[in-house]
């Protein structure tokens, strides 16, 4: 039962982490094979960084990232607390299930939805597709990324309450006061993760970005890695991979060390009391 | 002392539900003021209405004689104690208190003085830069009064603050409450269900049941005459029966005529009789004015609890003196013992001890804990 158990530990670790593990090391291939490893090079790194489609797509990935971050956590807080003040009932759970249905719905049919919207829309003012591409990108990554803040903030605000700002009120604060002074710093934790969920999404989509970019000339990584894959994928992409891989590793090591801190603090707080 | 706050007519509703019906109430400046009664009897909604939180759905509301139905909370002169203290996790126990002045834009120095006076009058000198998550219930509780105090409000509002405490700590909150009401003189109105509470901090006890406020009056008023039986009932013991007032002074309950110093009623009138227990006093069965026989005895400590059934109606007798269950006795009441009530539509639903078990008075108890 022991060695059963240890297998299967070893299975599962082997099939999540050997294929992560072959492109790391074929990102140090010396030749351009994916099959054969014939010595160890930085090649393809000093090809990656040479290429400056890659460093134009990164750059704008992280730019459609960040901005729709900011953009959905902004609105997706102002939407929780909007839902969390609807009196009736009804539609309080009527709007919570239609902002889930972005979430719910595979990405190609929101992109292909997102297209005809588009589309139709660019007809009217009689634009070109061409200049679809950034904005058509960044109002689709905010709107799917929308429901992911809404869904982490709405609980805590659920959970914090209305007494905090009530207190709040009492003590002189206008609701405006009360909400940025008292209700923000609290509802912080999910704002956060929200804001991080939504950058983690927008960061890595393909599908509606596929769909929505229209014929513009404007890349993203995951659409220019795509467009590779037509071709052929030369190994500067696993070097790209296996940097952000290495680079997810070192922020989930840093978050894993500052939640664990943070618990210690609230033991210690635990024994005071 | 001039009235502060003017209630005129208050009646509001929760999904057609009456809470508050037609209230009419003032308040005068620097007064205690409790508003006593059990759950759901609506005191915290009119705490509510005059912090602001809730808006009334008919009557009016007046400040120092300026209407004020209509302004928001943060715009009153009026600040509260909530229930479960509200005190902010993100801020210190310094910027908690500090919260109202930084608000008003008053100097450094000026939020460093008045925070450490505040600090020092309710007794948490050196606590400052303490997470508010780490305090007792106790400290909360000073913390919520501090906050609520420093920016100089005409009137404090506080709903049940003391319920989460234990006894030892609420008996010492109690005195310290009052104490810093007080030196600094300005209004508290106080909502509870813990009458011993009510009588023992406040001026004024408004009593409420069902919405409505059932009597109006001084703590001594209000024990020793209680207007209708949910009044006797609800603060302190009561023994209610049904009695009919022959004339003035003289009424008639259990079979005897007894003297009394009421006056005022009908001739024949029936009449609900209430007689606290620790005025009746036991005696010999051939002396008594009422003779029954002794249902169950309870040591209290300071006394012992006695049920008597005298004509089928258990009556509740504290007396220092042991007497033996089954015993047959006498009960003697002095005229000024007994008071008359009018009628009222409590009258046959309190008063009889007959279901009265430590059990139940328990369950009864656990069931108000639960709504806080």
């Amino acid at each position: 039962m022991k060695h059963l158990s240890r297998i299967y530990l070893i299975l599962i670790f082997g099939i999540l982490y050997i294929p992560i593990l072959t492109l790391i090391l074929f990102s140090f291939n010396a030749e351009n094979s994916t099959a054969v490893f014939s010595g160890f090079s930085f090649r393809w790194y000093i090809e990656l960084f040479n290429s400056p489609d890659t460093f134009e797509a990164l750059r704008n990935t992280l730019i459609l990232a960040v901005l729709s971050a900011l953009i959905s956590t902004v609105i997706g807080t102002a939407a929780a607390e909007g839902i969390y003040r609807m009196r009736s009932k009804l539609m309080k759970s009527a709007i919570s299930s239609v902002t889930n249905i972005p979430m719910m719905n595979p990405d190609i049919v929101t992109g292909m939805s997102m297209m005809l919207f588009f589309v139709a829309v660019f007809g009217i003012l009689g634009l070109s597709g061409d200049s679809m591409g950034f904005v058509t990108m960044l109002i689709a990554h905010v709107t799917f990324c929308l429901p992911y803040v809404i869904l982490s903030v709405l609980p805590r605000i659920n959970e914090l309450g209305n007494s905090l700002s009530e207190a709040a009120l009492d003590l002189g604060c206008t609701p405006i006061q009360a909400f940025f002074k008292v209700k923000l710093p609290n509802i912080m934790p999910g704002v956060i993760s929200g804001m991080v969920m939504a950058f983690t999404m927008s960061l890595d989509d393909f599908v509606i970005s596929y769909f929505v970019v229209g014929s513009s000339s404007f890349q993203t990584l995951p659409l220019l890695i795509y467009s590779m894959t037509k071709k052929k994928v030369t190994p500067d992409m696993y070097a790209l991979s296996t940097l952000v891989v290495v680079t997810i590793f070192i922020l989930l090591v840093i978050s894993n060390l500052k939640s664990g801190k943070r618990v210690g603090d609230k033991r210690k707080g635990g024994v005071k009391k | 002392m001039a009235k502060l706050i003017e209630l005129n007519g208050i009646s509001k509703s929760f999904d057609g539900e009456k809470v508050l019906d037609s209230i009419n109430f003032y308040i005068r400046d620097g007064e205690f003021v409790t508003l006593l009664g059990p759950s759901g009897c609506g005191k915290t909604t009119l705490l509510r209405i005059i912090g602001g939180f809730e808006t009334a759905d008919e009557g009016n509301l007046y400040f120092d004689g300026v209407e004020i139905s209509d302004v928001p909370a943060h715009k009153r002169n009026i600040n509260t104690v909530f229930q479960k203290y509200a005190l902010f996790p993100h801020l210190n126990v310094y910027e908690n208190i500090a919260f109202p002045l930084r608000l008003k834009k008053i100097s450094e120095e000026d939020i460093q003085t008045r925070v450490r006076d505040m600090l020092g009058m309710v007794k948490l000198s050196g606590f400052e830069n303490k997470s508010v998550s780490t305090l007792s219930g106790g400290q909360q509780q000073r913390v919520a009064i501090a906050r609520a105090l420093i920016s100089h409000p005409k009137v404090l509002l506080l709903d049940e603050p003391l319920g989460a405490l234990d006894l030892k700590l609420r008996k010492d909150m109690q005195n310290e409450l009052k104490s810093i009401q007080q030196k600094i003189g300005i209004t508290f109105v106080y909502v509870t269900h813990d009458q011993e509470e009510a009588l023992s901090m406040s001026d004024t006890i408004a009593v409420m049941a069902e919405g409505e406020i059932q009597q109006i009056g001084t703590p001594t008023d209000i024990y020793n005459e209680p207007k209708n039986a949910f009044v006797a009932d609800f603060i302190g013991e009561s023994n209610i029966v049904d009695g009919i007032m022959l004339e003035d002074n003289r009424v008639k309950f259990s079979g005897h005529i007894f003297d009394c110093v009421d006056g005022g009623f009908g001739e024949n009138e029936a009449v609900d009789v209430v007689v606290r227990p620790e005025d009746v006093d036991v005696v010999a069965p051939e002396a008594g004015m009422l003779t029954g026989k002794v249902t169950s005895v309870t040591f209290k400590g300071v006394h012992y609890e006695i049920i008597v059934d005298i004509r089928g109606f258990k009556w509740m007798i504290q007396s220092t003196d042991y007497v033996s269950p089954e015993a047959t006795i006498g009960i003697y009441i002095e005229p000024d013992a007994i008071h008359i009530m009018k009628k009222s539509k409590y009258s046959g639903m309190f008063g009889d001890y007959s279901s009265f078990s430590d059990e139940m008075d328990r369950l009864s108890d656990a069931d108000a804990a639960e709504e806080f």
